[in-house]
């Protein structure tokens, strides 16, 4: 389990982006979505996520707890509701709106 | 069970897994096909889900294996508590770890699709659950719903088809249940990847009374009756009923009883009824069919026995009050609760409910005794077929629990005794009683047609009701009696 920390103190009036991205090992869906993930947080939240991804081939029993089904799927425990975003997170647009930073058209 | 018996020579060929349904595993000659998935559509409320549960809970419970449990629509409290009722302890088993429930809940709302993806996360799950138990069996509890929440059809289709491959490969016996389809079997299409074995549940109506039916459309390597056969969803849960199968390994116990007549158990080899036979009275109108079995019932509960009277003709009162004008008092059995009347009106529900309700009541007052009076009424409720089906099936189920049974059945004047919905096969020892005219006088006369497995009497004798009970003796006849006594 890798993680990524915030770069910068959170403050806590500041909103907290708190996601977790489930894979099944490291197939080109899994790395391609982790590292689309981490380019659109550096660009629209800088310093105010984090990111816990989880191999669910490493931790299967993971995979109910938060109802996966596809592979890769991003979580956004925080800020509520919670949202899923399935994919590799190639389409930016659809990752914004599922991350709520941006308005669903 | 004897299906596996039967079968066990088949086995080799094509491995089936008993599903512990009564009735289903005659039908499919052993059971659904071992190690593949098989498809079981139909509409809403027909049975799917319990088909499938029962299909796992009699898999953990009575063949060890354990089973893994995917709901998509219910979680594992609703299943538990839908179930209970059939006495399936779910958490139970949970605990003694021989089934998994998984409830996967998809959100449409919740989901946002953003670029390629498959479906591993259900693969790893179900894995997960199977390798955790030693899963044999799996149920997917409706995997269609997948298509209402993921907009991808193409991912899930592909995704659905290596699901099924994969399970195959796993040797996972497995149900997957999916919506009936307007014009094909199922709504998206699940039978072209699920080639192996697909049922079709089906529930209809017709003229006020529905009835529940199942039918094989399709089973790979193996021949399958292509009837559609009635089943029952009865407090046990489901139950088919195969209209071919009569089980032929009832124990036969050697145990007479008497018939509560002392003329008749002397025409019957002197000693009576065989215990767990079937006995058929026919006769027409008037001729004392009902009367008959008052005695043998009254002469029953002396003995200590417990009887089961289905009436659908006559009330309790009816009955009590007719039968004390010939000297049989049976209230007391009624208050002493070894006698258990059941009236209704067959016309009341359909064939199929009556049989539950036959089936449900014999199970609550365990009877050694059961009369059905008489079993005539059912044609006003079902086809020549179907009630001989039904009659089939009672005859068969009551002789398994060595339970004697008396059938009275109404027979129009004048017609050969025949006329017996066809039952008669499976009947031991057969009365007639009939009207008989002679010098301007009417006699009740009383013969014994056959009587399988003992010697008895060819003779035609008198059949009297009178307020000392009823009477039996050498009919009155002049000038034929000689002849009649010589026969």
């Amino acid at each position: 389990m890798e993680k990524s920390k915030p770069r910068a103190r959170s403050r806590p009036t500041e909103k907290i982006w708190e996601l977790r991205l489930y894979v099944a090992g490291q197939t080109p869906k899994s790395l391609a979505a982790f590292a689309n993930l981490k380019k659109i947080c550096e660009e629209h939240l800088a310093g105010q996520y984090h990111i816990e991804v989880i191999d669910l081939l490493k931790k299967p029993q993971l995979a109910s707890g938060d109802q996966i089904l596809a592979i890769p799927t991003l979580v956004r425990k925080l800020p509520a509701p919670i949202r899923k975003i399935i994919g590799d997170l190639s389409d930016t647009e659809r990752v914004l709106v599922g991350l709520n930073l941006r308005e669903q058209k | 069970m004897t299906p596996a018996k039967q079968t066990k020579k088949r086995l080799e060929l094509l491995p089936k897994s008993l599903t512990g349904i009564p009735g289903m595993d005659e039908i499919t000659g052993g059971g659904l096909p071992q190690g593949r998935p098989t498809l079981v559509a139909g509409a809403a409320g027909c049975g799917k889900t319990l088909f499938a549960m029962e299909f796992l809970v009699n898999g953990a419970t009575h063949y060890d294996e354990p089973g893994v449990f995917v709901s998509f629509e219910e979680n594992a409290e609703e299943l538990a508590q839908n179930v209970a009722s059939l006495g399936f302890d779910l958490k139970k088993l949970s605990k003694q770890k021989k089934l998994i429930i998984d409830y996967v809940r998809v959100e449409r709302s919740e989901i946002e699709e953003a670029g390629e993806y498959d479906l591993d996360g259900l693969f790893i799950r179900l894995g997960h659950a199977i390798d955790s138990i030693g899963a044999k069996r799996v149920v997917l509890d409706t995997i269609e719903v997948l298509f209402s929440a993921l907009s991808n059809q193409g991912i899930l289709r592909a995704e659905l088809q290596r699901l099924f491959r994969w399970l195959k490969d796993k040797g996972v016996s497995a149900v997957i249940t999916a919506e009936r389809g307007d014009g094909t079997i199922t709504r998206f299409g699940l039978e072209e990847y699920v080639a192996d074995c697909v049922i079709l549940l089906d529930h209809r109506v017709n003229e006020q009374m529905s009835t529940r039916r199942l039918r094989i459309v399709k089973y790979r390597g193996t021949l399958h009756g292509t009837n559609e056969y009635p089943f029952l969803i009865t407090k046990d849960g489901i139950s088919v009923l195969p209209i071919t199968s009569i089980g032929l390994d009832h124990k036969a116990p050697a145990g007479r009883v008497s018939t509560g007549i002392k003329e008749l158990d002397e025409m019957l080899g002197g000693k009576g009824y065989y215990r767990g036979s079937s006995i058929l009275l026919s006769g027409t109108a008037g001729t004392g069919k009902s009367s008959l079995a008052a005695a043998f019932v009254d002469a029953a509960c002396q003995r200590g026995e417990r009887c089961l009277y289905f009436s659908f003709e006559e009330s309790t009162e009816q009955i009590i009050r007719n039968m004390r004008s010939i000297g049989i008092n049976l209230s007391p059995h009624v208050k002493k609760g070894s006698l258990q009347f059941h009236v209704a009106r067959p016309t009341l529900y359909g064939l199929e409910m009556h049989l539950i309700t036959i089936h449900e009541l014999i199970k609550q007052h365990k009877p050694d005794v059961v009369v059905l009076d008489p079993i005539t009424d059912f044609f006003a409720v079902g086809s020549h077929a179907e009630v001989k089906a039904v009659l089939t099936r009672i005859i068969d189920f009551l002789k398994a629990n060595q339970i004697t049974a008396l059938f009275t059945s109404y027979t129009e004047e004048d017609t050969p005794n025949e006329s017996v919905v066809g039952v008669s096969s499976l009947i031991d020892t057969w009365i007639s009683l009939r009207n008989l005219e002679n010098r301007g006088e009417r006699q009740r006369g009383l013969f014994i047609l056959k009587s399988r497995g003992m010697p008895h009497s060819n003779q035609i004798r008198s059949f009297n009701l009178t307020d000392g009970g009823i009477k039996i003796g050498a009919l009155d006849l002049a000038g034929r009696r000689a002849e009649l006594n010589s026969a």
